[in-house]
């Protein structure tokens, strides 16, 4: 089980809900993730169109905890205002705070989001920040009131994976009691297996399962490599050698030359 | 509103919500980049350029 600010969940997946090819595909996937978080944003709505509301009927038929963003938010009062109208819409306190400094890379905006992460806290909100692995400023977010931190792999959308898995092991040992959520980047199962084998507690990702061939099928797949990944953490991997262990024993082996042996 | 310009007689942001049909709507709304509680619209004046915000869920990552 892992937890977010007290509430216990069984899976360690959360999925982003953007990018399906259809709603249906989209509920599939939640199912086949076995995901109970899934996130959500926020968009100008037409007063004809309603695609917002039949979007949260949707989601709501699925019966998960959401987790609202501040996605294309640039400013720390944009996405404190952000927020404010998703915790009224969602009703939930629950926000991932993004606060994005560059188009480019949608790397966080640090300085804004510890901005908008302490007004938050101090509002009520349960803070998700969407940060790097940074570690000065992972102690200014839960110095803000953050319990939960959710620093990225690589770009949004970009697949690449861990792109500095030194950096994620030295945010891991630092902060050992805190739940840490590897989002954004994933592009492989392999990629979450490899962040949950860290020690992370769980991961974060959307575009690798909504734009896969087979959306339901790579949830499954994410699903299982996640449980695979805290499998082996939790087993206690091995320590890494730079030179050949023989496995099997030496001692005993026919021809066995201890001449040869140094 | 929502980044287009507009005429209305709407004097709270109540009234702007009502008569452009998003009374029973699950929306938000922000009045020159601050949150506006939906139990503030019917107290809350809009006048001449103010800028009003009026969001609905949306997927998202």
């Amino acid at each position: 089980m892992v937890a977010f600010y007290g509430e216990s969940f069984a899976s360690r997946l959360i999925l982003g809900s953007a990018l399906y090819p259809s709603p249906e595909i989209f509920q599939r996937s939640v199912k086949t993730a076995g995901a109970e978080i899934v996130t959500v944003s926020l968009r100008r709505e037409g007063a004809r169109e309603k695609t917002g509301q039949q979007f949260w009927s949707l989601v709501q038929a699925l019966g998960v905890r959401v987790l609202p963003n501040t996605a294309g938010c640039r400013t720390a009062k944009e996405a404190i205002a952000t927020a404010m109208m998703a915790r009224e819409l969602f009703e939930t306190p629950w926000v991932k705070l993004e606060v994005i400094a560059n188009d480019d890379t949608l790397q966080p905006d640090l300085f804004g989001l510890v901005d908008a992460a302490g007004t938050l806290s101090a509002e009520g909100f349960k803070v998700f920040p969407y940060t790097t692995e940074d570690l000065s400023a992972a102690e200014k977010l839960l110095a803000a009131g953050c319990e939960v931190l959710m620093p990225w792999a690589s770009p949004i959308g970009s697949g690449q994976g861990l792109a500095n898995p030194g950096g994620l092991k030295s945010l891991r040992a630092y902060f050992p009691g805190v739940p840490l959520v590897v989002d954004a980047g994933l592009g492989a199962p392999s990629h979450a297996a490899e962040a949950m084998e860290m020690g992370y507690d769980a991961v974060l990702l959307n575009t690798a399962v909504a734009k896969a061939a087979d959306p339901p099928q790579m949830a499954a797949a994410f699903a299982k490599a996640v449980e695979a990944g805290r499998m082996g953490f939790e087993a206690g991997l091995m320590p890494r050698r730079d030179m050949a262990a023989p496995s099997t024993p030496v001692a005993g082996t026919p021809f066995f030359d201890f001449s040869h042996a140094r | 509103m929502n980044g287009e310009t507009r005429e209305t007689g709407a004097r709270t942001l109540q009234e702007l919500c009502s008569s452009l049909g998003y009374g029973e709507m699950k929306v938000a709304t922000a009045l020159n980049g601050d949150f506006v509680p939906a139990g503030r619209r019917a107290a809350t004046p809009i006048s001449q350029a103010d800028r009003v915000e009026i969001v609905a869920p949306r997927q998202g990552g």
